[in-house]
């Protein structure tokens, strides 16, 4: 027999009952998240006010954080070669590092999100994949501006305009679903291991030397093959430095595999998420 | 809400709420390993609320009265659809708006403008609702220029004052209040019950938490009373109040009737 689910969190009628598999109704429940999005969107703006707001040089610090970011880097791997790069290798790093941060800050934004959501969450019904989500938005509101500081290192370094760098929109589509996913996953995971949170930094800086933003992927000696085969991001970081760096549309192979990566990472992280969401409540 | 089958704003069948919950302060990796490694689990099961039933016609004020741990709290987080229930079914007709255990608060950096709007959006409301709300919440909690201030700045006071305007402002069609009327000085306490018999003078269904017996007597319709999470009686809230009182052998002191 099959009952009628209603929906959860719908205005005007809703009906609770024991989910057998522990997922809530998914046709109404993204019906609600969108129908919220404004909450996620606020969520992340005054989140990322908050951060900035009583420092001196204020949303400055959106340009400087990741300039001085692309800086440390570029001093660091300029050290540890023996041949000194060229600009063309700086705008494959700069690029690189901000794509990579897209995606790490949004795990680092959204570890806590659901944890330090506390009196939201125990005092209201709503989806609470909007708090992981909205890490994810305030993690691409600070990529948003690095796009503008990358553009003249582009120019500088010569790198071709053209068509094919079209390419970009769906690849920062799939690192924006491969963030989501994941960020679920740690916001998850966190309420029930308080430590994650402690580990994740450290996870991040050895995800990003695993990962081709601060030497380009063809350079790894074919022993390290593996290390990019497990990475979930390589590919999409490689196809990212072929449409920029190397100026033309990426190979099939490495879209594919982002693709598949996105789309396994976030159909386990929401569904990881949302099974466990309506535990939250008695577990924080 | 016209038709007769409609008459119901609150249906609660044979509810149970049984949740697992750690011993631990902190869960975390580390003693989730040393735990395995001793093979113990630190996992209890509570039953929180057993085989609970009953209705609430559209236009009741329905008070709960018990000890503490009694289950009050998690009946009115299931009717509110924030905890799932075990068993049974909950059906709620209409929007409901819910002022538990004092907090709209949950970003304590955040202003109380920024945690008030976000709460509405949370609850589902629009930015433009939420804009026409505002004033009149900042009005009722009368905070004025402390809304632009981080709510770490408040006073208890202050926090609960907001907490009861936002939820009395939202013009709910259910309002479920968990122990929140007693906030803010005596003159602001007045100031909410009268607000609170004008909420409950409306046609609109409210669920109101209390150990303040006398509040319960005087504005609600109906009561149950929860007793180690058990519905131990469903009636007048004069009846409910005196077997309650009874059991409790504190009598109708001062005490337990003053104050809402």
């Amino acid at each position: 027999m099959r009952r009628r689910r209603e929906d959860e969190f719908t205005a005007h009628r809703h009906v609770y009952e024991p989910h057998a598999a522990g997922l809530p109704p998914l046709r109404s429940y993204v019906r609600e998240l969108w129908r919220r999005r404004e909450f996620a969107l606020e969520l992340s703006r005054t989140r990322l006010r908050a951060q900035h707001f009583n420092t001196v040089f204020g949303q400055l610090w959106l340009v400087i954080n990741p300039l001085l970011l692309a800086g440390v880097y570029f001093v660091l791997v300029d050290i540890l070669r023996t041949s000194s790069r060229g600009t063309a290798f700086f705008a494959h790093l700069m690029a690189g590092l901000f794509a990579y941060y897209f995606v790490s800050n949004s795990l680092r934004e959204g570890v806590k999100s659901v944890t330090k959501g506390g009196k939201l969450i125990l005092n209201t019904a709503f989806p609470r994949a909007l708090l992981p989500l909205a890490a994810v938005i305030t993690s691409f509101m600070r990529f948003v501006p690095t796009v503008f500081i990358y553009v003249p290192v582009h120019v500088i370094a010569g790198l071709p305009f053209g068509v094919h760098l079209l390419w970009l929109l769906p690849i920062v589509v799939l690192l924006t679903v491969m963030a989501a996913g994941l960020t679920m996953f740690v916001a998850a995971t966190q309420v029930y291991f308080r430590d994650l949170s402690n580990f994740l930094p450290y996870v991040l800086r050895v995800w990003l030397y695993m990962s081709p933003v601060l030497y380009y992927a063809n350079e790894v000696p074919d022993r390290y093959d593996w290390v990019l085969t497990a990475n979930p991001l390589a590919p999409l970081l490689t196809a990212w430095s072929d449409v920029l760096n190397a100026g033309h549309a990426p190979g099939l192979e490495p879209m594919l595999l982002g693709t598949a990566w996105a789309t396994v990472l976030f159909v386990c992280g929401a569904l990881f998420f949302t099974s466990r969401e309506r535990e939250f409540a008695v577990r924080l | 809400m016209q038709s007769a089958s409609d008459q119901l704003s609150i249906r609660v069948a044979d509810v149970s709420v049984t949740y697992r919950t750690s011993f631990e302060r902190a869960p975390t990796l580390k003693s989730t390993m040393l735990r395995l490694g001793r093979r113990e689990r630190v996992v209890r099961e509570i039953e929180a609320l057993k085989e609970v039933s009953f209705e609430v016609e559209h236009g009741t004020v329905l008070g709960i009265v018990g000890a503490n741990g009694a289950g009050k709290s998690t009946l009115v987080r299931t009717v509110a659809g924030i905890l799932p229930p075990t068993e049974g079914r909950v059906e709620i007709r209409g929007r409901v708006s819910t002022l538990l255990a004092l907090g709209v608060g949950f970003n304590r950096d955040l202003s109380g403008r920024e945690n008030v709007v976000l709460g509405g959006l949370a609850a589902g409301l629009s930015r433009e609702q939420m804009a026409a709300k505002y004033d009149e919440i900042v009005d009722f909690a009368e905070l004025g220029d402390f809304m632009e201030l981080p709510m770490r700045t408040y006073s208890s006071g202050m926090y609960g004052r907001l907490a009861f305007s936002v939820a009395v402002n939202m013009d709910p069609d259910i309002l479920l209040i968990d122990e929140a009327l007693s906030v803010g000085d005596a003159r602001f306490r007045r100031k909410s019950f009268e607000k609170m018999r004008e909420l409950c003078g409306q046609a609109r269904t409210i669920v109101l938490v209390s150990h303040a017996l006398g509040s319960i007597v005087e504005l609600c319709d109906q009561a149950i009373w929860m007793h180690q999470g058990e519905l131990r009686m469903w009636d007048e809230p004069e009846a409910v109040v005196d077997a309650y009182t009874r059991v409790l052998d504190v009598r109708d002191d001062v005490v337990t009737r003053e104050d809402v």
